[in-house]
């Protein structure tokens, strides 16, 4: 590795450590999802914090962080999920810009709350643009470090630094967003197929509390544990197949909760599969999303019914957040 | 043909032309995601068209949910007086049917068949009446298919044959998906055939393989410069090859040589259902001439 030059070197990859931006939107009618940040939230705050644009490219690592050795000065933040960045070892404050000397290595202690990490290096990861983004996509082995996660070895560039890092400063917890373990509430607007399960169904699904299964990605979250939906009888129409939870093939929405064979319901995230055969009962709402990102298998979640009114207000609220984050930083 | 509205959250609009698949409810979404596009509405930041059906995503901060659902509404009687045509393209598909990478992959995958003492093309051959595999393949790769949906992954092209309703071949998916399927596996599931542009997870029955990438992420291929070879509306027909052709043709691609045979068509649906034989013996008319 050349000293001095921006860059590190992937010591530990981790369990999957992706470069993602806000995504690649524009391209989800051919199949290529937006990708990007799965906690989105989390990855511009870390980006604020050390002088970068809100789109520019961090990493998101997952459950077990990576170790990183720099080649040059750095200044860093880690936001996201409960994770102590550490440097040569000696623990560092998260939600808070530091300084990193050529020749440290950047590791992490165990995930103690949330999912995801996002590491955000002063000017951004260097890796080309695609399609307008640095966002890894790697079921189409597309964008970020040569389509794939980070492995041991791999040598990463960053671009130069704006100058204007918070260094210090650290992001208060109540701007923070993280699903504790004991329950999270993801609010959902029934529509799409909902009308093909049952009034009971269409009852205990809001009702049930579901489990993460241990199959929840970047393309989507599993959750088990509530009861099987009823579906109501139904000639299969001409080109959907036999299954009672089969539609003919159609887009799927960002968020969208289709549920296979009526057992096991899947969210759709930002990697999501674009269309299929599955019905979907509803959609997350938009403001909902970064949590899904923070979640771990095992954790228990409630979905909760919302109207459009309603999803508009949580909306807003995720807005005004952003706009606090920005108020405090400004200062 | 009834079509149904739905929000998707607070960032989509779902639309249903029809329950089930038809060219006609094909035609009708394209004919409402082409008007839509046109009208440049602010606030839509993409529209995806799928078999019968399509879906709006917006921002709601530039334009209200009901004011763009009813906008949309709006475009459904234009829709049904539009002409059924498409100025579009046909592109030939070499394909090694039953070939030993699907065939594999089916093997390894047996207990999750319908029919674990068939393979996927003599299971098809059977449920649609067929009196052999070889004339099953004739079928297939007999009449062109439209490309009615591009995505799942991306790239992959959703594909229904232009045969009378009669004629369609119709198979289950697995009964448990496949965690594996070889990359430009020629696949089937309900009235749909696709091509798997990656290499994952798939249900499809597998009836064989293409040597020609839809999808290139790497940017190896000359034809594929805008990353994949696929639009809805677009015509296929699968060419029958065999191994030396399939090996020949291989070393094309990865020599970055390849150039598929593609060739402007006109379709039009009327004149499909009016004689779809000889519609059809025209289309491909274009790929010999």
């Amino acid at each position: 590795m050349a000293d001095g030059a921006a860059m590190f070197e992937v010591v530990k990859p981790g369990l999957s450590t992706t470069v993602q931006d806000l995504g690649r939107p524009g391209f989800y009618h051919l199949g290529l999802p937006i990708s990007g940040a799965m906690d989105r939230f989390a990855l511009i705050a870390a980006n604020r914090l050390v002088g970068n644009p809100d789109g520019a490219a961090g990493l998101e690592a997952v459950f077990l962080g990576p170790s990183l050795k720099f080649a040059a000065d750095a200044v860093v933040a880690v936001t996201g999920a409960t994770m102590a960045p550490k440097l040569d070892g000696v623990e560092q404050p998260g939600w808070t810009a530091f300084a990193v000397s050529a020749g440290q290595e950047l590791s992490f202690g165990t995930l103690k709350g949330g999912a995801r990490i996002y590491i955000a290096i002063a000017g951004g990861i260097d890796v080309p643009e695609i399609k307008g983004s640095r966002s890894t996509y790697a079921l189409g082995g597309l964008g970020g470090f040569e389509g794939r996660a980070l492995q041991a070895g791999d040598q990463v560039k960053f671009a130069a630094a704006s100058g204007s890092a918070k260094l210090g400063v650290t992001v208060p917890e109540e701007l923070r967003r993280i699903p504790p373990a004991s329950g999270t509430v993801l609010r959902t607007m029934p529509g799409l197929y909902w009308h093909r399960i049952t009034e009971d169904s269409q009852g205990s699904f809001f009702e049930d509390t579901w489990k993460v299964a241990p199959e929840a990605d970047r393309i989507g979250y599993r959750f088990k544990g509530g009861k099987s939906l009823d579906f109501v009888p139904r000639e299969p129409p001409f080109g959907a197949g036999s299954d009672p939870s089969n539609i003919v093939d159609s887009c799927y929405p960002y968020g969208s909760i289709q549920v296979p064979g009526g057992t096991e319901p899947i969210v759709l995230h930002r990697d999501a599969v674009s269309g299929g055969g599955y019905f979907m009962v509803g959609t997350v709402i938009s403001a909902d999303m970064d949590l899904i990102g923070q979640l771990q298998p095992h954790q228990p979640v409630r979905f909760q019914s919302i109207d459009m009114e309603g999803a508009l207000a949580a909306r807003r609220e995720e807005q005004s957040r952003l706009g606090r984050l920005a108020e405090f930083l400004g200062g | 043909m009834k079509t149904r509205y739905s929000f998707g959250g607070d960032e989509h609009i779902f639309v249903e032309v029809d329950e089930e698949m038809s060219l006609e409810a094909f035609f009708k979404s394209l004919s409402m995601t082409t008007a839509i596009r046109d009208a440049e509405i602010d606030g839509i930041t993409e529209i995806c068209p799928a078999n019968a059906s399509f879906q709006v995503k917006f921002d709601p901060d530039v334009i209200a949910p009901d004011d763009l659902l009813g906008r949309l509404k709006g475009f459904e009687a234009v829709a049904e007086n539009a002409e059924k045509t498409i100025d579009t393209r046909i592109i030939e598909m070499p394909v090694l049917y039953n070939d030993p990478w699907t065939h594999e992959t089916l093997m390894r995958f047996r207990e999750r068949h319908q029919d674990p003492q068939s393979t996927d093309l003599e299971y098809a051959a059977r449920i649609n009446g067929y009196d052999s595999v070889e004339s099953f393949i004739a079928a297939h790769s007999g009449a062109p298919w439209f490309v009615s949906m591009v995505g799942f992954v991306a790239g992959l092209p959703f594909t229904y044959q232009l045969v009378e309703r009669s004629r369609q071949i119709e198979v289950p998916k697995y009964l448990r998906p496949r965690t594996d399927t070889p990359k430009q596996t020629v696949g089937y599931g309900g009235c749909f055939g696709c091509v798997y542009s990656v290499r994952g997870a798939g249900g499809y029955q597998m009836f064989g393989i293409t040597p020609m990438p839809i999808y290139d992420p790497k940017g190896e291929q000359s034809y594929l410069k805008e990353l994949f070879l696929f639009r809805p509306g677009d015509l296929i027909r699968f060419k029958p090859i065999d191994r030396e052709t399939y090996d020949a043709t291989l070393a094309e691609v990865e020599s970055g040589r390849y150039q598929p045979k593609i060739a402007a068509a006109h379709f039009s649906l009327d004149a499909f259902n009016a004689d779809p034989e000889g519609f059809n013996a025209k289309l491909l008319e274009a790929l010999d001439g």
